[in-house]
């Protein structure tokens, strides 16, 4: 297969995207953004934002639920993804870490980790180990546990595992979908920790994450979706201060007070709804 | 005494074809989540094909042909028929359905060619008999235990090490996440539908050798044996299909070996007997010998 050349410091570039599900369930509207090269992007948004369907596009497994880029593109540095399968964003390097970690409950920590490599097909020994020693070194108490079913992990682990897997075919940029989901605040805070490591060592990060407040402490830039649209966009320093992220992401209450909190739930009640039917 | 030795061997080696078959069904399940209805006619093709050939490509040749045939039908079965549309995690029963046809179509047209002959496969064991200890048993068993032995060791190795067997069991566990990691999934599921072929074919050589009188048009049925093994195994479990099938194996020889003392059950207790001990398993342990949450993938 004909692959782009990797360019030196590729970007993700989403324009105009729009996604459908069964051919009618409108999930995103002219969505566009980018994640610059070894940065970090934040995602927020309420339930049926459409935050998931967002990365399922760009990680090509929109198809497995029925859905389908109508418009616009995806560019990962010189390579196209849009309408393309999953190995094509793995072989560009663009990985993706699962909401609710979905880890190979039945299979070894080890066998989970070799999985996370399955899609660079046949690989020279030393680079599988290096990618292994990353995540061990990252993850010290993975190492620990090489032969334990993962299904037997905590939570906490898991996510761990669910991170080191995707780690294991050394991506360019990371996708992160919810990895504080059901975590204990204690846990939350490592994986911050680790994001931030991930990071600092080359890899880009798009964050989606209904923690806002950690997720707005990580990253560079922030983007709020609502009901399928891009709302808001911004430095994530800069978004933190608004008062529409407070209020909604933040749970802080300005002037306005109750009736902007009701107007809130409104919108989320909204949004839930249309995901309900568009992804489930 | 030799009664029973003779019985245990017969079970062993029934047990160990069955095996071949069963864990075709397991295989096939567990990648794809079909149960393949065709299985049997798969594996009346592959040993037809090893009749009509042997005679000019010698034993061994038409053996290996038939072995690739068989699997290339299977896979050509499964990736343009089952999954002409992609990938699709919610398609498995109507699948499931469109096995029973191309059951339908095979099997009418072996039937149509093998009629009511009897099919030599030309296999070098022909009637021949060995002492072993105090017992007398046929060189086509001790050939199909050791054959069919290191076939399914091969396949454990298979499922183990390889990067087939871990896209297999990981796309068995999670198909999305499988996917993220990249695996093929269309392609891995093909290549589970000719391996489950090759092992259709290759157990169809040993059901027809000595002492069975030679391939029938029925020779396909006996896939229905194995079906109780691999569920009572699991369904999804590669050793519980082993076990199931050395268990069905087994009670077939001693229904067989001591047929006269179990004459209150009736004539033909043969026959049903796998049936009977499936059900037994299943009420005890209701999914399977080594079948757990992985049996009832959705």
């Amino acid at each position: 297969m004909p692959e782009a050349p990797p360019d030196e410091e590729p970007a993700l570039h989403v324009e105009g995207l729009d996604v459908t599900y069964g051919r009618a369930v409108s999930a995103l509207r002219s969505v566009s953004l980018t994640v610059p090269h070894g940065t970090v992007v934040a995602l927020l948004g309420a339930n049926g934002a459409g935050k998931t369907t967002l990365l399922r596009a760009v990680s090509g497994t929109l198809r497995l639920h029925r859905g389908a880029v109508t418009a616009g593109r995806i560019r990962y540095g010189a390579t196209e993804l849009d309408g393309r399968d999953p190995v094509a964003a793995v072989r560009a390097g663009v990985v993706q870490v699962p909401e609710g970690r979905r880890v190979f409950a039945g299979l070894t920590v080890d066998e989970n980790l070799r999985s996370g490599g399955l899609g660079l097909g046949r690989r020279r020994p030393d680079q599988v180990s290096e990618a292994r020693e990353r995540v061990f070194t990252l993850f010290p108490r993975l190492a620990e546990r090489t032969r334990q079913a993962a299904g037997l992990l905590s939570g906490g682990e898991q996510q761990m595992l669910a991170i080191g897997r995707a780690l294991m075919a050394a991506p360019r940029l990371l996708l992160l979908d919810e990895p504080s989901l059901g975590l204990a605040p204690q846990m939350v805070y490592r994986i911050a920790e680790v994001v931030r490591e991930i990071n600092a060592q080359g890899t880009a990060v798009l964050l989606v994450e209904q923690n806002a407040g950690m997720a707005l402490s990580l990253a560079d830039t922030a983007h709020v979706l609502e009901v399928g649209e891009v709302r808001l966009s911004g430095p994530a320093e800069e978004l933190a201060r608004t008062d529409a992220v407070k209020r909604l992401y933040l749970g802080e209450t300005t002037e306005e007070g109750a009736e902007a909190a009701e107007e809130g739930a409104e919108t989320a009640q909204r949004a839930g709804t249309t995901e309900g039917q568009g992804a489930a | 005494m030799t009664t029973l030795l003779d019985t245990l061997f017969n079970g062993l080696a029934l047990g160990t074809v069955y095996a071949l078959v069963a864990l075709g069904f397991v295989i096939i399940f567990k990648a794809s989540g079909v149960m393949n209805f065709a299985h049997g006619s798969l594996l009346l093709l592959g040993g037809y094909l090893t009749a009509v050939l042997h005679d000019d490509l010698g034993f061994a040749g038409a053996l290996a042909v038939s072995v690739l045939a068989t699997a290339a039908v299977a896979g050509v079965m499964d990736r343009f028929l089952l999954q002409a549309g992609g990938p699709d995690p919610h398609g498995a029963h109507v699948q499931t359905i469109v096995t029973i046809g191309v059951d339908i179509l095979i099997l009418t047209d072996l039937s149509r060619r093998i009629g009511g002959d009897l099919l030599s496969l030309g296999d070098p064991w022909g009637d021949s008999v060995s002492g072993l200890g105090p017992v007398t048993v046929a060189d086509s068993r001790i050939a199909a235990i050791v054959v069919s032995g290191m076939v399914i060791a091969g396949v454990f190795a298979l499922f183990r090490y390889t990067s087939w067997g871990l896209s297999l069991r990981a796309a068995a566990e999670d198909v999305e996440a499988a996917s993220l990691m990249g695996v093929r999934l269309v392609r891995i599921r093909m290549l589970a539908w000719c391996l489950a072929g090759a092992l259709a074919a290759l157990a169809a050589v040993f059901l027809a050798a000595f002492p069975a009188p030679g391939l029938e048009r029925t020779t396909g049925q006996i896939a229905l044996k194995a079906f109780p093994a691999a569920i009572l195994g699991g369904m999804a479990s590669p050793p519980g299909a082993l076990a199931g099938s050395l268990l069905i194996g087994m009670t077939e020889a001693l229904v067989a070996g001591y047929q006269s003392d179990l004459h209150v059950l009736g004539e033909g207790f043969g026959d049903v007997a796998p049936y009977a001990v499936m059900v037994l398993v299943l009420l005890v342990r209701p999914t399977g010998l080594f079948g757990g949450k992985a049996a009832v993938r959705v």
